[in-house]
């Protein structure tokens, strides 16, 4: 990777940090509302993985931590933030807000809010592609606790005996809100558990990006090329609450300064320092240049865009324009009584 | 006489009946250790350990078959889902097996469990996590569902529900948990069954469920001051109905409004003008209002979720409605 890509990929994840650390801010001045979790401390894998992907092309789906994968596949960071706002020019159109974020132009197929929901819908996307005899691939990011649900058994066996084009992601990060992983969990290492179902997996560290895209590499040419899905685990952390409500009582500090020590963002940065890729005035200026991208344009974008209108309450809700040949009424002659 | 939450209610009410019985146990996820999203569960895995306040994993639809299961075997199980969106995820268990159990052996297995589930919109939570669903669960015939309005309910009727030896559906609100009202101190059970006036009057019936009763109670506050009495009727259990307190007082004022947070299609509403024209059509002096929210998902944007939702304004439009004074 030449030292322009290295520069841009660190920018990103400083700017997927501040953009959700300023989302807290606008959550606790209330322009924000309902449940907004953060990924600050997971960026490195949304931003490894989908680095490797054809983003744009591939489809993506996750749970409802999901405004860093929606941005890195594509969708503009104004509509992702005025989405939070909930505002008319979002993402969703403001129907959707933090945990529902949707960009079908990008192939970003939504965040979703039950658990486990995403792993089927993400082999029927992978099914589509298969169907279509594209090269494209699905690609599904959810948490450990996810893997707790049926839905996790129940399409890992599909996906592998029909062979899908989709890759999991199992974002590792110990914890399922204030439940720790081996309260909750038999086998606490996620890879190993997809072997009951044939599917290849591999486990890695998921705050370096360098490792991140190294593993990530390998894995979606194993399923692009039609051998079937594949399992990644990453091992993180989230360095705030589960939600903006969740005060992290249930981890030690001491575990919390560990996992803070190996940020991703610090990991990369030290990283290009050393290899002289560039400075930290070079690293000052990008983290100021970003804050003024999210506070001029992104924030501006979504604090100055107008809220739904009202009287549209009941758009969405089915098509708008449906064909009347296949929606009716009967005509007069239709009826055959 | 002590005033408390309805979280430190349905508190107090596990902890007296995991202290009565050691069959009681409680299940859920984050209600040990963290204890619990609603603190309903908290300080109890302090006080009755691990093996009776269960930590589970977000498997709803096992958890809830473990619970079935548990509770054929003797078992009085307590289970909290976060969230009636997420009880989707049970519906198998709990609508093919724990309705079902008694009926198809023959009466001869029961499965005596508790779900208690949120089932309310709060704040901007968005379409998957403000489906309300009551009317779903009150269509199952094998299920008791009761929807406590206040502390004293959600105290006494959880009391009950734990002695009962049917699968008892608790319908809570997300937005009532930190609601306060009085509750006796001495040890009080509350009837799973039977509608109750909350409030009586002459002019017109309000009928409510769950949260909706305070939309009912805010209405009747003004109408009182426009001169018109109106009974609040809180129906209390959604399964079975009561049909004859809803038929005495609908004989008494002679116009009905009712008031859901659900969408109104095969709802509550529904059912209830039903019951009322089966039980009494020739005392109604006009036709009955549904107040209810709007039959779409539930959207994100604050303003359009308000609009979305009914509130005590649009309960007091329905009435003067129905009293013919508008
Ligand atoms: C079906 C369902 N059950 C429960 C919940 C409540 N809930 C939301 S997030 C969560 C924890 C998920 O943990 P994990 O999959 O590890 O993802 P993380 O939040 O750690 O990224 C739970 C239990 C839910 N949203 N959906
Ligand atoms: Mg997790």
């Amino acid at each position: 990777m030449n030292a322009s890509d290295q520069k841009r990929l660190l920018r990103e994840m400083i700017f997927y940090r501040r953009f959700e650390e300023r989302s807290f801010e606008a959550y606790m001045e209330r322009k924000i509302g309902g449940f907004l979790h953060l990924y600050s401390g997971q960026e490195a894998i949304a931003t490894g993985v989908l680095e490797r992907a054809h983003c744009g092309s591939d489809y993506v789906i996750t749970g409802y931590r999901d405004h860093v994968h929606a941005l890195k596949a594509g969708a503009p960071a104004r509509e992702v933030m005025a989405e939070l706002y909930g505002k008319e020019t979002g993402s969703s159109r403001g129907r959707g807000g933090s945990m529902h974020i949707f960009d079908p132009t990008v192939n970003f197929m939504g965040g979703y809010a039950l658990v486990g929901q995403p792993f089927p819908l993400a082999a029927g996307l992978a099914l589509a592609c298969k169907h279509k005899g594209t090269d494209q691939i699905a690609i599904c990011f959810l948490g450990d606790g996810a893997n707790n649900q049926g839905t996790f058994h129940e399409t890992m066996n599909m996906a592998s005996v029909w062979k899908l084009p989709v890759l999991f992601v199992c974002e590792n990060n110990l914890y399922a809100i204030g439940t720790r992983i081996d309260r909750s969990t038999a086998v606490t290492d996620q890879y190993k558990r997809v072997a009951a179902y044939n599917i290849p997996s591999s486990q890695h560290d998921g705050q370096d990006i360098d490792i991140v895209m190294a593993a990530a590499t390998d894995a979606i040419a194993h399923v692009r090329s039609g051998k079937g899905p594949y399992f990644i685990e990453f091992l993180t952390y989230r360095q705030r609450g589960h939600s903006m409500s969740d005060s992290n009582a249930y981890r030690s500090k001491e575990e919390e300064r560990l996992w803070m020590e190996r940020d991703p963002l610090k990991i990369y940065g030290d990283r290009l320092k050393k290899a002289k890729v560039l400075t930290e005035k070079d690293i000052a200026a990008m983290e100021k240049s970003v804050l003024e991208e999210i506070e001029n344009d992104i924030v501006r974008f979504a604090e100055e865009s107008p809220d739904p209108r009202v009287e549209d309450l009941n758009k969405y809700c089915l098509d708008d324009q449906p064909d009347p040949r296949w929606i009716g009424p009967l005509a007069q002659g239709e009826h055959h009584g | 006489m002590a005033e408390i939450a309805y979280w430190e209610a349905i508190r107090r009410a596990h902890d007296e009946e995991l202290a009565h019985d050691r069959m009681v146990i409680a299940m859920g996820e984050d209600i040990g250790v963290a204890g619990g999203t609603y603190k309903a569960t908290s300080g109890l895995y302090q006080k009755y350990g691990a093996d009776r306040i269960i930590d589970t994993p977000i498997s709803e639809n096992s958890y809830t078959g473990i619970g079935i299961g548990a509770s054929m075997a003797g078992m009085r199980p307590i289970i909290e889902i976060m969230s009636i969106n997420f009880a989707l995820l049970a519906l198998d268990t709990l609508i093919n097996a724990a309705a079902k159990i008694r009926y198809m052996s023959g009466g001869r297995a029961s499965c005596p469990i508790v779900m208690r589930t949120p089932g309310g919109t709060a704040h901007q939570l968005a379409a998957q996590h403000s489906a309300r669903l009551a009317r779903m669960f009150m269509s199952t015939p094998g299920l008791r569902v009761v929807t406590p309005r206040g502390p004293l309910d959600a105290y006494g009727m959880l009391k009950s529900a734990v002695r009962c030896n049917d699968p008892v559906i608790i319908i809570e609100h997300e937005s009532m948990y930190n609601m306060r009202g009085e509750v006796p101190d001495e040890e009080t059970f509350r009837p799973l069954e039977g509608a109750e006036i909350v409030r009586a009057g002459t002019d017109v019936t309000l009928i409510g469920y769950n949260y909706s009763v305070h939309l009912c109670l805010a209405a009747a506050d003004k109408l009182a001051a426009m001169g018109v009495a109106a009974e609040v009727l809180d129906l209390r259990a959604l399964r079975p109905i009561d049909r004859d307190t809803i038929r005495r007082s609908v004989e008494k004022t002679h116009k009905v409004v009712i008031a859901e947070e659900d969408e109104a299609t095969v709802g509550v509403g529904a059912e209830i003008i039903s019951v009322i024209i089966e039980e009494c059509f020739f005392a109604l002096d006009a036709q009955p209002v549904r107040v209810h929210a709007a039959d779409v998902p539930v959207p994100y944007n604050r303003q359009m979720e308000k609009a979305a939702i009914p509130n005590a304004d649009d309960v007091l439009a329905a009435a003067l409605k129905v009293l013919g004074r508008v």
